[in-house]
């Protein structure tokens, strides 16, 4: 509840139903050294809208991330989901309130066939503690396809998921954050490591699979294309504060923004397999 | 309190110098590990028959000596000299002829290649030296003892190990630290142990290094064994006890710590010491039970640095 | 340890000592494998008397293997899950003399292993690599030092020898004894083989071997890893308390050197020879350990642990995949 009521909050002024921000931060602050990543983040995320983030490296976007999924803690500020604060909150028990991530490294499981690391995750979603019964029982097995299938991995799903290529790698990375049935699923940089031919194609598909299932999306992105086509309002990321934030059509064409960080960043992301970091939190 | 400390002076004052002496071989062991598995990232189970080896090479070397003939203080000699060779033999024939083959393999494989070795070393020494104490205990017996008082007590202790002993594990630290932290290869092997990849991109050759600090932390176990070996007979089975020990000592310093694994093997050589006089039947547990309580509150160890892993 | 192990492909086959997954070889050949291998223990057993002694004991640490297996699968290694089988063992000889009868005796060592299990599990699983290594060592050292010790109940390195025991209120003649051992420890192998199976296959399982790759995922599925793996060292000590408890009602004699930490080296050892690729590895490994330590011991007393060394590093170093690997690299007709 501590988003509604702030003093020239945006939310407060529609009617409440279905217009409360789904996720709402404030005030975010983390510092590693001497480098801001998050120097005061406000930002609200509607239900259902496609929010996107962009800007140079090392601005903080990835660390937003994890510090709304519970992997970094701030240093000050609050951020609740659906009118209830999260922060605090391990990744666990963020997971398990609705919020999916998935990864700028994919984080598969190496070892595991494709449609077991889907099915791990549609496990996941029911608990998981059956230590009898198979992973690739009948019900999950389809369930797990059917995700595989909407990704274009379903030719893959015998494959081990270290023989995957890069592209291929990350929509699986995305595909089990999907499996998890989130109400918001946080991606960062869906599209890096994706060969360029492809990329509208993914996306496409991401988009309509996310519409479909009724997700909000946050997404880090570079390429400015992208964002231009899918984005509901686009947040501009610089130096840990938020520099401009709404409708790609306009913020994409504000001249600071043009400048300062679509002039300096390379308009289809870092060469793929080698994503540029965000700055470090290790 | 007071007046059991008064009874007991004697004892605390023998546990503290035994416990030193104690603290000190610990320490030549656990830095030798500690300093393998910096570079080689390899948990060498096989580091303590490297200590049993020197420490009855030592006893037969300086037994060789004395019946030449050769003066007393050869014996001296001897100890470092035994050292010197089980690590100039056994270093470069086990790394060379099997560590190297297992490099940035699973961690489970190269446990088990050294505990494999561990298990022939531990044969190699029984066909050699037998299963009868072995013991040649002239270096110690040469320097006589000195009254150390405590109290109104004065406690006769040998001077080998209330200053030989503890001499030469500071002399090592101090070496150790100067070599690894003020000499080209010494800073070699630092940038080897923070990042291979990186040291080898920039030419470092990383199988000399190896090569090197292996050696180098062998011939740091046998030293261990050689010193102890004018202290105590030797038996089969030293070499099994001594990893175990040593292994608590890095845990609980922390990995890579060299400064924290002396100051770890005085806290565990001095525990268990008090422990021989004063509880004898939790001696060898109290090493384990002050490596749990560190590990309970700092999970990466009292001196190690945590690890994030970037997602 | 916090490196990316995302590396595609790069590392060369053989460092995959437990890659193969359940897809490797079908049920069917691997069932009939398991079943031709216990037909032969048995026809061993009966044309070889005194190697029934060694199989059933080879049965045993395979059942405890079988734990070590399940960590492993977690990339996981344990250098101290001998205090299970000691604490089994233990059990058995100290309440022997009051409860002769083997069908409660067990049941009791693997209740007391379990317990001790989730103690020391509790704490353990919080630590990953070395460190989960060490301290399984550790805990087990002090479990060694405690029965070494404490004389006045455990007599020390002298050992407890073990009272008459009870089959189901029968006291059966020595030669149906071994034979009950015998058929006992084959029961519980191929019962506890058959659970393995299942759970690894399960999503517990599954996300078990999960652990090793990518425990950080884990946690973004909602899953926590320390209670997979928890769960997962649990069985491991109730199977290792069941190993102990047939170790003891077979050797009639438990000893310290039960719990000492070159026994959870055994038990590692083991893993690797026989293979961590299928539940049948365990006994495969222990089969092949046992008959390897009594023909060398009885060729050359004094090198039996050289042979077995040497044996141990043959296998790491140029058949990987071990007994197991071996076998169903066969199977599949081409070489593992």
């Amino acid at each position: 509840m501590s988003a509604s009521g702030r003093p020239g909050d945006e939310a407060v002024d529609r009617p409440r139903q279905g217009t409360a921000p789904l996720l709402s931060a404030r005030g975010l602050r983390l510092a590693f050294g001497g480098v801001k990543a998050a120097d005061g983040i406000d930002l609200d995320v509607m239900p259902g809208e496609f929010l996107a983030i962009i800007g140079p490296n090392g601005a903080g976007k990835t660390t937003f991330i994890n510090m709304t999924t519970g992997y970094l803690r701030p240093q000050a500020g609050s951020i609740s989901y659906d009118g209830q604060p999260i922060l605090g909150l391990s990744p666990r028990a963020i997971v398990a309130r609705g919020i999916g991530r998935s990864f700028q490294l994919p984080q598969l499981f190496t070892e595991h066939t494709v449609l077991e690391n889907a099915a791990l995750a549609i496990a996941a979603r029911a608990g998981l503690w059956s230590p009898l019964a198979p992973l690739l029982r009948p019900a999950w097995r389809t369930e797990a396809m059917a995700v595989l299938d909407r990704f274009g991995l379903a030719p893959l799903a015998g494959q081990r998921a270290d023989a995957l290529n890069e592209g291929a790698r990350k929509l699986a990375d995305i595909a089990m954050a999907v499996a998890l049935q989130p109400r918001l699923l946080l991606m960062d940089e869906p599209t890096s490591g994706v060969a360029a031919a492809e990329k509208m194609g993914v996306v496409e598909t991401l988009v309509r699979v996310l519409r479909e299932a009724k997700v909000t999306a946050v997404f880090v992105e570079h390429d400015m294309e992208v964002v231009e086509r899918f984005a509901d309002r686009v947040a501009v990321w610089s130096q840990g504060r938020i520099a401009a934030l709404g409708p790609p059509a306009t913020v994409l064409k504000d001249p600071a923004v043009l400048r300062d960080v679509i002039g300096i960043e390379p308009p289809t992301g870092p060469p793929a397999g080698l994503p540029a970091r965000e700055s470090g939190h290790a | 309190m007071a007046d059991w400390l008064a009874d007991n002076t004697l004892l605390l004052g023998l546990a503290l110098l035994d416990g030193l002496a104690y603290a000190a071989l610990v320490f030549m062991v656990a830095v030798g590990l500690n300093l393998v598995f910096g570079v080689l990232r390899i948990v060498n189970v096989a580091h303590g028959s490297l200590f049993a080896i020197g420490a009855y090479s030592a006893a037969s070397l300086g037994l060789a000596f004395a019946s030449a003939g050769l003066p007393p203080w050869a014996g001296y000699a001897a100890l470092v000299l035994a050292a010197a060779l089980v690590g100039a033999v056994l270093g470069p024939l086990v790394e060379r002829l099997v560590l190297r083959r297992i490099y940035g393999q699973e961690e489970v494989l190269q446990l088990l290649v050294t505990f494999a070795l561990f298990m022939i070393l531990e044969d190699v020494q029984k066909l050699i030296w037998g299963v009868q104490p072995v013991s040649q205990d002239l270096p110690m017996k040469l320097l006589g003892t000195v009254d150390v008082p405590f109290g109104d007590d004065v406690i006769p202790f040998t001077i080998y190990q209330l200053f030989v002993l503890p001499g030469v594990a500071l002399a090592t630290l101090i070496g150790l630290a100067w070599f690894l932290r003020r000499t080209l290869t010494g800073r070699v092997i630092v940038a080897v142990t923070t990042d291979k990849e990186a040291a080898m991109a920039m030419g470092i050759d990383a199988a000399r290094v190896t090569l090197l600090t292996f050696t180098f932390g062998a011939a740091l176990a046998a030293l261990g064994g050689a010193l102890a070996s004018p202290t105590t007979s030797l038996v089969p089975g030293i070499g099994a006890q001594t990893i175990v020990l040593s292994f608590a000592v890095v845990a609980t310093a922390g990995l890579g710590q060299i400064e924290g694994a002396a100051l770890t093997s005085l806290l565990i050589g001095l525990g268990r010491s008090v422990a021989v006089y004063f509880a004898p039947e939790f001696e060898v547990v109290v090493p384990y039970i002050i490596m749990v309580a560190v590990l309970l509150v700092r999970p990466q160890g009292l001196f190690g640095v945590l690890e994030t892993r970037r997602v | 340890m916090s490196g990316d192990r995302d590396a595609p492909a790069a590392a060369p086959a053989h460092v995959q000592v437990h890659a193969q997954g359940p897809a490797g070889v079908t049920l069917a050949r691997e069932g009939a494998l398991a079943l031709l291998a216990a037909a032969a223990a048995i026809l061993v057993a009966w044309a070889v008397p005194w190697l029934k002694f060694v199989l059933t004991l080879a049965l045993a640490k395979g059942i405890a293997v079988l734990g070590i297996l399940l960590l492993l699968r977690a990339g996981q290694v344990s250098f101290g899950h001998a205090m299970f089988l000691a604490t089994g063992a233990y059990t058995v000889a100290f309440v022997a003399p009051r409860i002769e009868e083997v069908l409660l005796l067990l049941p009791l060592a693997m209740l007391l292993a379990t317990l001790l299990g989730l103690a020391v599990g509790l704490f353990v699983v919080r630590y990953r690599d070395i460190f989960f290594g060490m301290l399984n060592l550790a805990l087990s050292m002090v479990l060694y030092s405690l029965l070494e010790k404490l004389y006045d109940y455990t007599k020390g390195t002298d050992g407890i020898r073990v009272a008459a025991l009870r089959f189901a209120g029968t006291v059966p003649g020595r030669e149906t004894q071994e034979w009950l051992m015998f058929g006992l420890a084959l029961l519980l192998a191929i019962g506890f083989g058959l659970l393995v199976r299942a759970y690894l296959g399960s999503p517990m399982g599954r996300a078990l071997a999960g652990i090793k790759t990518r425990e950080t995922r884990l946690e973004f599925m909602g899953i926590s890893a320390r209670r997979v793996l928890l769960f997962a060292y649990v069985l491991s000590a109730l199977m290792g308390g069941a190993a102990g408890a047939l170790v003891a009602m077979t050797s009639r004699h438990v000893t310290p050197q039960l719990a000492y930490w070159t026994s959870s080296g055994e038990l590692v050892f083991i893993a690797i020879l026989g293979g961590a690729g299928s539940a049948l590895g365990p006994f495969l490994g222990a089969a092949g350990f046992e008959l390897v330590r009594v023909y060398a011991a009885a060729a050359v007393a004094e090198a039996w642990q050289l042979i077995l060394g040497s044996v141990l590093l043959l296998v790491i170093l140029f058949a990987p995949g071990g007994i197991w690997g071996m076998l169903s690299g066969r199977l599949r007709g081409r070489g593992a």
